[in-house]
């Protein structure tokens, strides 16, 4: 989890991702910011997330990215 | 629509490229969000280069150029065209049709029938979908096929989503009758019930350009557009084309009597770079038959995409031999198609570029 923590840190630094409920409603995470995020999951896991799962809900929350990670093959 | 055309091929291609390139790293600091965030998006999303058309260039100048040059060298000849299809989103006016631009100014005689088609991202499909019926009705000609757009004309400069991707460009095909020639399997698929996933809303009869759907708006996200401007809504065409595409893909092989693997060369349209990588794993192809870089160099234009992708990456290998292509496209509309033809042994298949 604190790995996730890290990369949304890192990829947008000016929000505290701890005080949002649902990262997407609450403008933490846009559509690009998506992409952005999957890649870096894909080269820091070495996996290949399925186009079909890049849906916002599996972005709203920490679990929820984890759960991403996991269902493609990555130990989060 | 599903159907096969016999007796069918494309003998040339010619991709046209425009002369401006435009870097993405020098528009970094026209968008609202802060630049450490857009540069992340430079190697994913495949932001790099650009190609615009100049101010005073537009559709029927690119249709021009390349029906000019396959004149010019003999790839075709004035006699020998039945048709002039042009397909574009973005035309010189409401009236006059672009085609009918083409026929005028070069001098073809009063016999060649013209049609305009207002495409986009699968603007290829249909335009030789269109070719191929016409072909039955006029045998010992040939059609050309025009493809061209200048959509960055209707773009933000002030818009990430939309502007990165932007790219104009054409390409003109010879499409001719071969009895010689193998099947052509075709699927085409249209909802119309998703069609503002991309639109232009402003500057049609319903609402006429004027100086408040010009005026720049943040549209809720950080990004400023007028209504005159173009939009795509990234993640739902995203959602769409993994949905849509790949099955579409596997069922068009599949009435094609082909498998993934007799394909070559696999020609996308290409939205971005992610879109078609995330494409590719879908169907699992492997990466060096499905060229993505069209956008990285030149951007996404619109119908173009296709043939301008073949002329980039195939040039040599359509000329020496025959290659089983998959083209598939997915965009505007919505819509989304694949063809499987045998494309190659053209007379001519290149990339030039132009001074528009």
């Amino acid at each position: 989890m604190s790995e996730i923590k890290a990369i949304l840190s890192e990829l947008r630094p000016e929000f505290n991702f701890d005080d949002s409920s649902n990262f997407i409603e609450d403008g933490y995470l846009d559509s690009f910011d998506i992409i952005s995020l999957i890649s870096t999951i894909e080269e820091k896991y070495g996996v290949v997330v399925d186009g079909l799962d890049i849906v916002p809900e599996n972005f709203i929350s920490y679990e929820a990215i984890e759960n991403l990670i996991k269902k493609s093959g990555g130990n989060a | 629509m599903k159907t096969v055309f016999k007796g069918k091929r494309v003998s040339s291609v010619l991709g046209i490229l425009p002369e401006t390139v435009s870097h993405f790293d020098d528009e970094v600091d026209n968008y609202t969000f802060p630049p450490k965030q857009t540069m992340k998006l430079k190697r994913v999303m495949g932001y790099d280069t650009h190609r615009m058309s100049k101010e005073d260039s537009f559709t029927s100048d690119f249709c021009k150029f390349g029906v000019k040059y396959l004149l010019d060298h003999d790839i075709v000849q004035k006699e020998e065209v039945g048709a002039i299809i042009v397909v574009s989103l973005s035309p010189d006016y409401f009236l006059p049709h672009i085609s009918n631009t083409v026929q005028g100014d070069l001098g073809f005689g009063p016999d060649v029938l013209c049609l305009d088609i207002a495409q986009g991202c699968c603007g290829y499909l249909i335009g030789l979908m269109q070719a191929f019926l016409l072909l039955d009705h006029m045998p010992d000609k040939k059609v050309l096929v025009c493809n061209a757009d200048v959509l960055s004309k209707k773009v933000s400069k002030r818009d990430r989503n939309d502007y990165p991707l932007a790219g104009d460009g054409g390409s003109v095909s010879v499409v001719e009758n071969d009895p010689d020639a193998t099947d052509i399997h075709f699927i085409m698929h249209m909802n119309g019930e998703k069609r503002d996933v991309l639109r232009i809303p402003a500057g049609g009869f319903k609402m006429p350009n004027t100086p408040e759907t010009g005026e720049l708006k943040d549209v809720g996200d950080g990004n400023l557009r007028a209504l005159d401007h173009m939009h795509m809504d990234g993640a739902e065409v995203f959602n769409f084309v993994q949905t849509e595409a790949p099955p579409c893909i596997e069922e068009t092989l599949e009435f094609a009597g082909r498998d993934k693997d007799s394909i070559e060369y696999y020609l996308f349209h290409q939205p971005n770079k992610f879109m078609v990588q995330k494409l590719r794993e879908k169907i699992g192809v492997p990466a060096e038959k499905v060229p993505d870089d069209l956008v990285v160099k030149y951007g996404n234009t619109s119908g173009a995409t296709i043939p301008m992708t073949l002329t980039d990456h195939f040039a040599k290998e359509m000329v020496e031999d025959v290659h089983p292509c998959c083209l598939s496209a997915f965009g505007s509309g919505l819509a989304w198609g694949t063809m499987i033809i045998d494309l190659g042994k053209m007379d001519f298949c290149e990339l030039l570029e132009s001074d528009l």
